[in-house]
């Protein structure tokens, strides 16, 4: 047991005083924190003005019409053919030409500018003109201006989810597939990553023949689970400082902004009435807004708890697996023909795991989150839409009999495997390898 | 009786690796297992290691019935072996004594009487990919024997040794066993068997096929063949058959029931005699003639 431990510790501190181990540790944190705070940040900007020139012989717009923060509308009465080769020089971003039949060609309006206008810059003056236009036309129409402002109606509503015993909690879809989502592809990489860490350690141990002086003095099963157990608790130290690194980075960010945001709304407070309300907004509407709803509305302990689980149970049944191609072969090479076997579970869960975010309680998603191979990503996307306990108690129960099956299997190739040279292994020789005496 | 193997045998798939080996090896002594390539050395090793299981037969260490607490009391260096390259040497001696059970400050006190022994103290600290061949072997051997085991077993130890560091080499085992150490030394060159061993185990096809105390079994290959060096014309002389001569050279056999004494006699009436030695067989010839003879 505790030569168990020395290899174990062995297998952790090399990797975890490994540069690259930190380097990317600290930057997933980054990046996440980057994809929450960036578009806070563009929101908080204070947004650079446009100077727009407009022609309006139709007088479809009034100057009330044009309050906007960002764009300053003037108009012009030099006409379209005169004015589109000087209003550049008059420091004018754009040149907005409306014709005077506006209402039956619409398709007559024109933008003018120096540069290429941004795609927002575009937009805005075309909704600005269609709105204009489709409630100059209602009115002709007979529409009255009440009828017109009582149709402007917006509908956001709220989903709820209702438990068997009548208890309310309100969802959101759309942020139970993010963090589906998130959870997946972070199963997905870290399975596929440790699981082939696992196998070059094999393979490194193999072929620099340091292998038979280990195993003369531990038994080949310890030196597997060591390397297996060491590389996995590397993956959840990895998981722990990502966790703690960004909430850490997240809450120091929004503390900033949280500060920012008070001088900013005391000073631009007359010009820009509602600037704190948009950057509230843009906190929503991030990706990481939504997860955070998610989060508010379902069990995080248990979606935790559950990740762990899945994870590190998922990475001993693959990376054992890892580890019996990794004593079969003698370079990295060589171990390719083997490893699409591995890696295809992997990856079709992946695949399953898309379809499962769509519709999480079809029979596809209930099989996939049960089977051994596919359960540790699919299971993790159906979770945060809310999965009935038996059901995670069987899948997590099926997951720990996977692994010992495929422990029981890998390390029965790999005694045989790691002392094996110059033979190239074959699906035909491992299986026989299965049932060599000890 | 250090070590006892008693009709040990192990199949493979596709051939027999050992056909009921017995061996009785002797506490503190060298001994020599030699054997062609093939002959189940390795597998022999690997079974007293516990690398491997016997198919049948037991072992005896020191007494008891071998099981897994042993291998702490053996050190085993292979004939494929190698480090963590990406290790320095002091953590990686560090890491192999531990697993041979010795506790940390233990291991660091023993190691760094190596390193001074040996001349290499500022190693510690260099990685194993910096370290030459002959560095590397240097680092191999401590971890073999840091451990102060009862049994040491080298497979072809001086494979890849240049001459000064096989000279080290020799003189560190020789050191061990004056500690009381037994050596299990597996070898097909045959000049370090005559150097080095007390006893010897010739393997082939799987069986032990010739053992015994070295000097013993010399004797038991002896062709009753004398060398002589002399003045004179040699002719023919009663009893005694040249085997072959040179100028001043002749090695003689004598035949049945000649005396040494009565055939110094017979030559000294025809030459003047200056040297007179047994021929005894080099463990050469006597490897060659028995693989030979069992295959």
């Amino acid at each position: 047991m505790n030569k168990i431990l020395l290899v174990i510790q062995r297998e952790y501190v090399t990797r975890v005083l490994k540069k690259s181990f930190w380097i990317s540790s600290l930057l997933a944190p980054v990046l996440i924190t980057a994809i929450y705070a960036i578009p806070i940040w563009l929101a908080m900007k204070e947004k650079e003005q446009k100077q727009i020139a407009i022609f309006d012989p139709s007088h479809l717009l009034k100057s009330t019409d044009l309050q906007d923060k960002e764009l300053v509308f003037t108009f012009t009465n030099i006409p379209e053919q005169a004015y589109k080769k000087q209003f550049a020089k008059a420091g004018y971003d754009a040149f907005v030409s409306i014709p005077v039949d506006v209402l039956a060609n619409p398709k007559g309006v024109h933008i003018y500018s120096s540069k290429n206008i941004g795609l927002t810059l575009k937009e805005s003056v075309e909704r600005l003109i269609q709105n204009k236009v489709r409630q100059e036309l209602m009115f002709k129409a007979g529409i009255s201006e009440k009828i017109y402002e009582d149709t402007q109606v917006n509908i956001d509503s709220e989903t709820i989810t209702v438990s068997e015993n009548g208890g309310e909690t309100s969802s959101s879809s759309a942020g139970a597939m993010i963090l589906a989502g998130i959870m997946g592809l972070i199963l997905y990489v870290t399975l596929l990553l440790y699981g082939s860490q696992v196998m070059n350690g094999v393979i490194e141990e193999k072929s620099s023949r340091i292998i038979e002086v280990i195993i003369s003095s531990v038994k080949p099963y310890q030196l597997m689970l060591g390397k297996i157990i060491g590389v996995g608790l590397v993956g959840l130290t990895q998981f722990v400082l990502w966790i703690v690194l960004t909430i850490g980075l997240t809450q120091v960010t929004g503390k900033l902004y949280a500060s920012k945001t008070k001088a900013f709304t005391q000073m631009t407070q007359v010009e820009h009435g509602n600037a704190t309300d948009d950057v509230a907004k843009a906190m929503q509407d991030s990706p990481m807004g939504e997860v955070t709803k998610v989060l508010e509305s379902t069990n995080i302990p248990l979606i935790l708890v559950a990740f762990l689980f899945y994870f590190f149970v998922g990475y001993l049944l693959y990376s054992s697996l890892f580890a019996a191609i990794g004593s079969a072969v003698e370079s990295a090479t060589e171990a390719q023909q083997f490893t699409f076997i591995v890696m295809i579970p992997i990856i079709v869960s992946f695949l399953m795991a898309q379809y499962t975010m769509q519709d999480p309680d079809s029979t596809i998603a209930f099989w996939a989150s049960m089977i051994p191979f596919t359960s540790p990503i699919n299971m993790m996307v159906r979770l945060p839409y809310g999965v009935p306990m038996w059901e995670l108690a069987l899948s997590m129960g099926l997951l720990v009999c996977g692994f010992l099956a495929c422990s029981w299997i890998s390390a029965r190739i790999y005694r045989v495997g790691i002392l094996m040279y110059g033979k190239k292994a074959t699906w035909r020789e491992l299986s026989k390898w299965l049932f060599y005496k000890g | 009786m250090l070590l006892s193997i008693r009709h040990l045998e192990k199949r493979y798939a596709d051939h027999v690796a050992l056909n009921d080996v017995s061996l009785e090896i002797p506490k503190g002594k060298i001994f020599g297992l030699l054997g062609p390539n093939g002959a189940g050395k390795t597998s022999l090793i690997r079974i007293i290691t516990q690398i491997t299981g016997p198919d049948a037969g037991e072992i005896y260490f020191d007494g008891e019935r071998l099981r897994l607490a042993h291998v702490d009391q053996i050190g085993y260096l292979p004939e494929e072996r190698g480090l963590y390259k990406k290790m320095k040497v002091g953590e990686q001696l560090l890491y192999l004594a531990q697993l041979k059970g010795m506790r940390k400050e233990e291991a660091i006190s023993k190691l760094k009487e190596w390193f001074i022994r040996l001349d290499i103290k500022e190693w510690w600290n260099k990685p194993v990919d910096d370290l030459s061949k002959g560095m590397q072997q240097k680092t191999q051997f401590i971890a073999t024997v840091v451990h102060e085991p009862k049994l040491l077993i080298l497979d072809e130890p001086f494979s890849g040794f240049d001459p000064i560091n096989a000279n080290m080499l020799k003189d560190e085992i020789l050191g061990i066993k004056e500690r009381g150490t037994t050596v299990l030394f597996s070898t097909h060159r045959m000049d370090s068997v005559e150097e080095l061993c007390d006893e010897i185990a010739l393997i082939n096809h799987a069986q032990v096929v010739l053992s015994g105390n070295k000097d013993e079994v010399q004797n038991r290959y002896k062709k009753n063949q004398f060398a002589i060096r002399f003045e004179g014309e040699l002719g023919s002389i009663p009893g005694i058959e040249v085997v072959s001569t040179q100028p001043g050279h002749a090695i003689l056999r004598f035949l049945e029931g000649l005396g040494t004494n009565e055939a110094i006699a017979n030559i000294i009436q025809h030459v003047r005699l200056l040297e007179f030695k047994e021929v005894i067989p080099s463990f050469n010839d006597i490897f060659i003639q028995v693989v030979s003879e069992t295959n």
